[in-house]
């Protein structure tokens, strides 16, 4: 296996942090492995309640999820898996963006992109899980 | 072929491929989280457009597909603590390759009661159900 510079080009020789340093790798490195801690017990408990739990995926319906969401304990834990999954997905993408992205405005415009789709899917799921209304139609 | 880099962690076998897989089933993942998000939204539709887009769900492909998301998923998880421990517990990165096969062991242990359960209805509609 012969050794490859992961990026060609200025990218390494010339490291775009100059200037004031920040901490925010630091915590975007820590977020990832808090936020995921937190989601192995959040995602793979609904996973196992939807997809596995008594016939699964089978019985879900409009009435299944009026009836869970009936119950504040429910509703939180999708706010905050919600969140955090999103918040943690969001960033990884961020990393795959930085590290495959070679040309600044593309870099640039893929995360815009990203930014505004992840607002985008974080505040519609929110809305709907505080303005769920059973009676609907 | 030349001799790996010693002390590479992330270079070759199974440092290396346990990565590109973490990336791969997060990428997929996350894109089914906005697809999944968008379609409970429905419920704010109506009842009807909700259970319509879940009866999708149950369709054979897309249960499939489904026990496919959820081997992406627990991989995911299990190989995110493994890193969690390489990079925090002191003996971490001398037993990631141990890890490795660790975690691989307990997602086999759990995907196959999984897929079971997952699949059991749709084994039953497709082929007869057993008496």
């Amino acid at each position: 296996m012969s050794l490859v510079s992961p990026r060609r080009g200025p990218g390494l020789d010339a490291p775009r942090s100059t200037g004031q340093r920040s901490n925010y790798e630091l915590y975007a490195w820590l977020f990832m492995r808090i936020s995921g801690i937190v989601l192995v017990f959040l995602v793979l408990g609904h996973l196992f309640i939807m997809n596995v739990l008594d016939g699964g995926v089978q019985r879900i319906n409009f009435a299944f999820v009026a009836g869970r969401w009936a119950s504040p304990f429910w509703q939180i834990w999708d706010l905050v898996m919600l969140w955090l999954a999103m918040l943690h997905g969001t960033n990884g993408l961020r990393t795959i963006i930085n590290d495959y992205a070679e040309r600044d405005q593309t870099r640039f415009w893929m995360k815009m992109l990203l930014y505004v789709s992840s607002g985008f899917i974080i505040l519609l799921g929110t809305l709907v899980i505080f303005t769920f209304d059973p009676n609907i139609g | 072929m030349a001799t790996a880099p010693v002390g590479t962690l992330y270079r070759g076998r199974e440092g290396m491929w346990s990565w590109v897989a973490q990336r791969i089933t997060g990428i997929a993942v996350f894109f089914f989280l906005y697809v999944h998000v968008v379609d409970t939204a429905l419920v704010r539709v109506s009842p009807e457009a909700y259970d319509l887009v879940i009866a999708t769900y149950k369709t054979p492909i897309v249960n499939l597909l489904e026990v496919g998301l959820v081997g992406a998923v627990l991989y995911h998880a299990l190989n995110g603590l493994r890193v969690i421990a390489v990079d925090f517990w002191s003996k971490g990165p001398r037993y990631q390759r141990q890890m490795l096969w660790v975690i691989l062991g307990v997602w086999v242990a759990v995907m196959i009661p999984g897929t079971y359960y997952m699949m059991i209805h749709t084994v039953e509609a497709l082929f007869g159900s057993t008496p």
